[in-house]
């Protein structure tokens, strides 16, 4: 498959922007100026902006806990982002959701979700409904190694199948859930093996490069979008930081870090675009300045933004109230 | 007016909404069969197998996926078949139903609805007889309905399917044959109303769904001993028509609350806790409760009556709390 020179330089800016959102994330939760909790998906950039890349903008997505990547991909606003993540009344979420239930769905994104799993059979139902609709829309799910390991991903899987419904699951392989490795907890290396059970060929990617995710995800999204049914794609990969972040990792060999930094899955696709002149290292340096700055504007946004007043609380809850 | 049965009168809401509404459909366990209670018999033929969607027994997949199409524009119309499965989609129903539109800020409307066969009926035993509605009413962003007559459920099933909010709507399973009037023309009864199903001033007595009929037979027997009994019927648990249910016993200054859950942490407990909170000087007599024992229900018939609320536990209430 052939990737223009134009979407690859989209893919590395993609790419960038969520390493230099995530990155900001990091250091001011480590500063203690966020509240909560926060996954980052640093080191897996390449499959939220290899998938995303692949969808049209009317698409919708469902995320997982690890989510910002999915949300910058598919064009969430960073402000807003990162003001949710210091929980202020102008975030994403009005500051109800945090890093592990954000969403945008103005972009399509339906939803990070707190609990593993919770996104297949909620992206099976929006494959129904964009089926019923005939919009020719598609359904993109994100969701763990562990993940697959919970009973809603096959029900979800099946359904999908039985309806033909128009929904690419993608599951990013990362090798662990938490400090659980998918070794010890999954009765098969390749989680893509469990897609045959539904009558689905499961596709193995190499997560750390994007234009193997973005060729794979490309081929399954214009398969769903002509009524050819859902497809399962696998997409291995290195978690740089911790589960969580402040996560000790006394469970985990660093020589597995290493190795994934060294797999670095901007690094690897600015290497090539510089080699091939498609992309001079002035213009990737660009991009790193301009993601910079837009993270820049991201956090005095997150920053400057009021606290919500306490009795916003109890908006939201209903449509009546709204 | 015309009769219909309960299972008529929430067919005849189906249609209704289905014929209105292109976005409403149907997904469940064998509904195209109308398997076990009828209520879905022939709607496939009506509407098409794409508008009444038989499913895997996949529960959590089934409201999962009622959720991802209420989010993008459909107004799905989901059964459990029996309430009591709705254990293995619990995740589904509390976690991502009820909170999506809260945890999302409001960015997404919830038009869902799910209905819920629910309590006892004659020997079905352990994993068939449940009484679960007041773990939704403890849970913020649901609404749950229960409606006691044909004309109710049919009122209130075609409002929760045009709300914009998740509706958990129990059916009680002793009902579905039951017969009672239903007008012809279209009407649309709000959430949050109670009714009262037979007017008294001795005592109030509120009860849920079948029980709305033990409490009304009740009635009836205390009625020959100069006892009148009001009956309320809140009809819907949440939102709760408080203002209906202390104007009763404003007038009555005496109430029983009768439910089929299992007694301790039921709905009616919270209903004890509005009343003893916001009107306790209105009472003239401790508030008391009639419900099920705390046991799972048993199979054999005499265990099962022993366990569910009976009639004369009624009579006996209300004789205590009218001294
Ligand atoms: C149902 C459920 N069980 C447990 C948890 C706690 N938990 C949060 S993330 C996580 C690991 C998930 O692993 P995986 O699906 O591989 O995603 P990853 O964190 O690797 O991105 C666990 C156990 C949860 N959120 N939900
Ligand atoms: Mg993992």
């Amino acid at each position: 498959m052939s990737i223009s020179a134009e979407k690859q330089r989209e893919l590395l800016r993609s790419m960038i922007r969520i390493r230099a959102f995530e990155e900001r994330v990091r250091d001011l939760f480590a500063a203690g100026r966020l509240p909560g909790f926060v996954h980052l998906s640093i080191g897996q950039e390449g499959v939220a902006a290899g998938a995303s890349s692949a969808l049209r903008s009317d698409d919708y997505v469902l995320s997982t806990h690890r989510g910002h990547g999915h949300m910058v991909a598919k064009g969430a606003d960073t402000a807003r982002m990162m003001a949710e993540l210091f929980a202020k009344r102008t975030g994403s979420c009005k500051g109800k959701g945090g890093s592990m239930h954000i969403a945008d769905a103005s972009v399509g994104v339906l939803g990070a979700n707190g609990v593993v799993a919770g996104g297949l059979s909620i992206a099976a139902g929006v494959g129904l409904s964009i089926k019923q609709r005939r919009s020719g829309q598609v359904c993109l799910c994100f969701f763990g190694d562990g993940a697959a390991n919970r009973g809603p991903f096959h029900e979800a899987l099946n359904l999908a199948v039985i309806w033909k419904l128009p929904v690419v699951f993608v599951c990013e392989n990362n090798g662990w859930a938490s400090s659980t490795a998918h070794r010890y907890a999954c009765a098969v290396p390749d989680v893509a093996v469990r897609a045959a059970g539904y009558g689905l060929r499961g596709v193995i990617v190499n997560g750390m490069d994007t234009l193997e995710v973005y060729g794979a995800v490309r081929e399954a999204v214009e398969r769903a979008r002509a009524g050819g049914g859902p497809a399962f794609i696998e997409a291995k990969v290195v978690r740089w930081q911790g589960h969580y972040e402040g996560d000790p990792q006394g469970y985990r060999d660093r020589a597995e870090i290493a190795d994934g930094k060294s797999r670095d899955p901007i690094e690897r696709l600015g290497t090539k675009l510089a080699g091939e002149g498609a992309c001079g290292t002035e213009q990737i340096a660009e991009m790193h300045r301009a993601a910079q700055e837009e993270m820049d504007r991201a956090v005095a946004f997150g920053e400057s933004s009021p606290l919500p007043a306490p009795e916003e609380a109890l908006e939201d809850l209903f449509a009546a109230q709204q | 007016m015309r009769k219909l049965t309960m299972a008529e009168a929430l067919r005849e809401a189906l249609i209704e909404e289905m014929t209105r509404d292109p976005r409403v459909f149907l997904i469940g366990e064998d509904l195209r069969a109308g398997v076990p209670f009828g209520v879905t018999k022939g709607l496939a033929e009506l509407f098409g197998e794409d508008r009444v969607l038989d499913t895997p027994i996949s529960e959590a997949a089934i409201i999962g996926a009622s959720l991802g199409a209420a989010i993008t524009g459909m107004r799905p119309v989901a059964d459990m078949h029996f309430a009591d499965f709705v254990t293995c989609a619990m995740d589904e129903v509390v976690n991502q139903i009820a909170k999506v539109r809260y945890m999302f800020g409001g960015q997404v409307d919830v038009p869902l609805t799910l209905r819920m066969p629910t309590g006892s009926v004659k020997g079905a035993a352990a994993h068939h007889s449940q009484s679960l509605e007041a773990w939704f009413v403890h849970t913020p962003g649901l609404h749950v309905v229960f409606p006691s007559t044909p004309a109710d459920a049919k009122g209130l099933l075609k409002t929760s399917i045009r709300g914009l909010d998740p509706v958990l709507f129990f059916e009680h399973k002793r009902l579905y044959k039951m017969s009672g009037e239903v007008p012809e023309e279209e009407v649309l009864i709000p959430l949050g109303q109670a009714d009262v199903k037979r007017p008294g001033s001795d005592v109030t007595v509120i009860a849920t769904g079948w029980m709305v009929h033990q409490a009304l037979d009740a009635a009836d027997r205390l009625s020959q001993d100069g006892i009148e009994a009001e009956v309320v019927d809140p009809r819907c648990l949440a939102p709760f028509d408080k203002a209906a249910l202390f104007a009763s016993v404003r007038k009555t200054t005496r109430v029983v609350i009768v439910e089929e859950a299992a007694r301790t942490g039921a709905f009616g407990a919270q209903v004890a806790a509005w009343i003893v909170e916001e009107i306790f000087d209105a009472l003239d007599a401790p508030v008391r409760r009639v419900a099920a024992r705390d046991v799972p229900m048993p199979f054999s018939p005499p265990l099962e009556e022993y366990v569910l609320p009976q009639v004369r536990d009624i009579v006996d209430a209300v004789r205590q709390v009218v001294g």
